[in-house]
């Protein structure tokens, strides 16, 4: 069987792993600069498409077409995504149930964009394996519906790649940690990451990994934390400077990178300081953990409803959890960590790191699936419980919710109508007793039925959701025993000619000359030193002698007549050229901050010790 | 196949639980689709019918609770759904109480809830609470060996007498949900009653 890799396509980050044959051990697969998570950003020039670091360097001066954290819209209709439209800098529009990003005058779709990060990793792995890889394990959340893993999978065919499996991703950290040290009995692991959060119960027993219950919130994740930090500093810099910045898609963007990093600083600090230099003032705040504490805890708290729900359906005791796993960036959170001890009254650990745990599990997943490993087995369960709607608008569940999948349902339908030759079937999924209430998957039409008096004829319908956690479904009219044809209209998804055209598209794209991007990246990196320096000459050029401005001012000049032409190699090193000359100028407009802000917290002590 | 055939077990209540998720566990490895991938689309389509199969009855079979709504659907000839089957029915005894439960649902409905009030719906819930033990116990203890001692003759008495307790249950079950909406608690209440 071909090499099959295991791919973690996350909120924030995502990244490709595989199963070592001579170890037997999962390993992440760098770049060539040696970094192994590839930022979840895709940025549309007009010199084409750029993906990863390069991307997320675009996020402040190109908001309005780069696209990130698109794994919240996957599988998602407008209704459900309208609410933080506002907090995302490029436009989003309905159409035919899903949405679409607006890039310019073309649109993308959320598939089409996972699919292009997709196909940056599928390269990289044919890079390092230097052999084309076709076959991929990816993961999603536990609690993603049908929709959303169907999106996924649609990525990946879009990126070339055949999916041969969806897995669940706290199921999949699961195996990763399996495989490091077995140890049997009852696990939880605790999955936040940029967008989602996942519960998921296991029991492992005989190299069994037995999903006993799943929850979660698909739409709860570290941008979230940010958000609240983001929108606190609006607040602060109104009050300080009397600027509302929150129109301003530039500035949020550089608000919302300077809150990710401050909220990653506070996981190891007590206390520290945001400085972000705008065109008309330089914007400084000192922030206390505790003080990120009171704007996240919300958030935090939100989480251990779905986990109780999760012990409670799994028919345990939370004394009876051995161990707490943690997954995902966010879980570094301290508070986090202390809610969770307190929740599960044990210590949870997370010796594997928890950015690349996912991605290893899944590569042990597609070694099993390639038939590498047959000591181990996951039995996973479906999220959400599977229902058609009834009369009256009241859903019947066929497939309750944490049921082990594959499983499957039979029910019978039939005619209300003399002659009648159609049936439409409601398939939802989610907990509540109305349909209204609950996620509309698809409409089924069973058609072709033998015209008979009402109540005649007797359909089977079957209802299968196999190990992806994707429904699929076949229907027979018991008194012929003819297979009833059923068209499937999915609510919330691409139709299948809509995915053969993104492919097709897609291979358009791949064929692109790879040299024709690295010149995109090349200038792209050019255009942020150049406008670094220019707002450092703005801000500090009088800080240094008029000489060393000149020579910047020089090197500058060159930089740009570089960019404009198409030397690959020209405009790296006068890109490195201009880094150089302004060495010193970065180094006393540190020193300067510095002494602003030693003097400003003098002029506080001062103040508190009135 | 029925789900005790799929295990290979007689259609008896008395189940070994260790024994089960032991045999699902081995049937699992042999069944599930992980372990197929390079078999042909015919024997792929084989072995995912065999793993569904598989989970669905371990799943109505792990539960003393869901074997016995399982059994009483196999005798009856209704294999094919999953979930209750029964419709809930208030037992005789319970009728008058019933009553009074539905005013104080209504009252606390117009009024809301004073600390009166809660009381009124927090006793009888309990008390219900205690009465859906009962029953509970009824189906896994007397009535599971009753099934299980039964000559074919008996058979019938013993099923009727399943499916009323089966029928209270899941009366007591509704009514219990709705006294915990009523009292903001129903996170507890969805769990455990209102899809098992």
């Amino acid at each position: 069987m071909s090499r099959i890799v295991g791919i973690d396509l996350g909120t924030t980050n995502s990244l490709v792993a595989y199963v070592d044959e001579k170890t037997g051990l999962p390993r992440v697969i760098p770049d060539q600069e040696g970094r192994v998570l590839l930022p979840s950003v895709v940025s549309f020039t007009t010199e084409g498409v750029v993906v990863g670091e390069a991307a997320k360097r675009l996020l402040v001066r190109r908001p309005a077409t780069t696209v990130y954290s698109v794994k919240r819209l996957m599988g998602r209709g407008y209704e459900d995504v309208k609410e933080e439209l506002c907090y995302l800098p490029f436009k989003v529009a309905p159409c035919d149930g899903i949405v679409k990003i607006q890039i310019g005058d073309r649109e993308v779709t959320p598939p089409e964009v996972s699919a292009i990060v997709l196909r940056s990793l599928k390269e990289r792995a044919e890079a390092h394996f230097r052999e084309p890889i076709e076959k991929a394990v990816i993961t999603v959340p536990a609690y993603f519906n049908d929709s959303q893993r169907q999106a996924t999978k649609d990525a990946g065919r879009i990126a070339g790649l055949d999916v041969v499996r969806i897995v669940n991703e706290p199921t999949a950290a699961s195996l990763a940690y399996g495989l490091h040290r077995l140890k049997e009995g009852v696990i939880a692991v605790y999955d936040l990451g940029g967008g989602t959060f996942d519960i998921s119960i296991l029991r492992v027993k005989d190299g069994v990994f037995e999903v006993l219950a799943t929850n979660g919130n698909t739409h709860l994740g570290g941008d979230d934390f940010d958000r609240a930090i983001v929108v606190w500093l609006l607040d602060d810099i109104l009050s300080e400077h009397g600027v509302y910045l929150g129109r301003d898609t530039e500035a949020m963007q550089e608000l919302r990178l300077a809150a990710e990093a401050a909220k990653v600083r506070l996981s190891a600090e007590d206390r520290t300081t945001l400085t972000i230099p705008f065109e008309e003032f330089t914007y400084r705040r000192a922030i206390t953990r505790a003080e990120l504490e009171g704007l996240i805890e919300k958030l935090v708290d939100a989480t251990l409803g779905p986990c109780r729900m999760a012990i409670a359906d799994a028919g345990v005791a939370p004394s009876d959890i051995d161990e707490v796993v943690l997954v995902g960036g966010s879980t570094r959170v301290p508070l986090l960590r202390r809610r969770v001890q307190e929740l599960f009254a044990k210590t949870p650990h997370s010796q594997l790191n928890p950015d690349e745990v996912v991605a290893l599990g899944a590569a042990v997943q597609a070694h099993i699936l390639a038939g590498g490993i047959t000591s181990m087995l996951l039995l996973d369960v479906t999220p959400l419980s599977l229902g058609i709607e009834t009369l009256g608008g009241i859903v019947s569940v066929l497939i309750p919710r944490n049921t082990t999948i594959p499983t499957s349902a039979r029910e019978m339908f039939t005619t209300s109508v003399d002659g009648q030759t159609i049936v439409d079937l409601h398939v939802v999924q989610g907990e509540r007793e109305l349909a209204k209430d609950c996620r509309s998957l698809a409409r089924f039409e069973l058609s072709g039925i033998d015209p008979m008096p009402a109540g005649m004829p007797k359909i089977e319908v079957t209802f299968l959701i196999d190990a992806n956690g994707i429904l699929q479904a076949q229907a027979k009219e018991l008194r012929t025993g003819k297979a009833t044809a059923i068209e499937v209209k999915p609510t919330y998804g691409l139709s299948e000619t809509e995915v053969e055209r993104m492919v097709e598209e897609s291979f358009a794209y791949a064929e692109a000359d790879v040299e024709a991007r690295l010149l995109i990246e090349t200038r792209n990196e050019a255009d942020t030193v150049i406008t670094h320096v220019e707002r450092a000459l703005r801000q500090g050029g009088e800080l240094v002698p008029v000489e060393e401005r000149e020579a910047i001012r020089e090197a500058l000049e060159e930089l740009r007549r570089a960019r404009a032409g198409d030397d690959r190699g020209r405009i790296r090193d006068t890109t490195a050229a201009l880094n150089r000359a302004t060495e010193h100028l970065a180094d006393v407009m540190m020193d300067a901050a510095l002494k602003a802000a030693l003097g400003s917290k003098r002029a506080a002590e001062i103040m508190e010790s009135d | 196949m029925d789900h005790f055939q799929v295990f290979g077990l007689p259609r008896r209540l008395a189940i070994d639980t260790v024994e089960l998720q032991r045999k699902f566990y081995e049937l699992s490895r042999l069944h599930h689709p992980d372990f197929h991938q390079a078999a042909s689309p015919e024997e792929q389509a084989r072995t995912l019918e065999a793993s569904a199969r598989l989970n669905t009855a371990y799943r109505a079979l792990r539960d003393p609770i869901a074997r016995v709504e399982y059994l009483v659907r196999l005798e009856e000839g209704r294999d094919t759904k999953e979930g209750a089957t029964v419709k809930p029915k208030a037992p005789p005894e319970l009728l008058e109480e019933m009553f009074e439960i539905q005013e104080a649902l209504a009252e606390a409905k117009v009024g809301g809830l004073d600390e009166a009030g809660r009381a009124a719906l927090v006793a009888p819930r309990d008390r219900l609470m205690v009465r859906l033990e009962q029953e509970n116990a009824r189906l896994v203890g007397p009535l599971t060996q009753g099934w299980d001692a039964a000559a074919p003759a008996e058979r019938q008495r013993v099923l009727a007498a399943m499916k009323e307790a089966l029928a209270t249950r899941a009366y007591l079950g509704t009514v219990i949900d709705d006294l915990n909406d009523a009292l903001g608690e129903s996170l507890e209440g969805y769990v455990t009653h209102r899809r098992h």
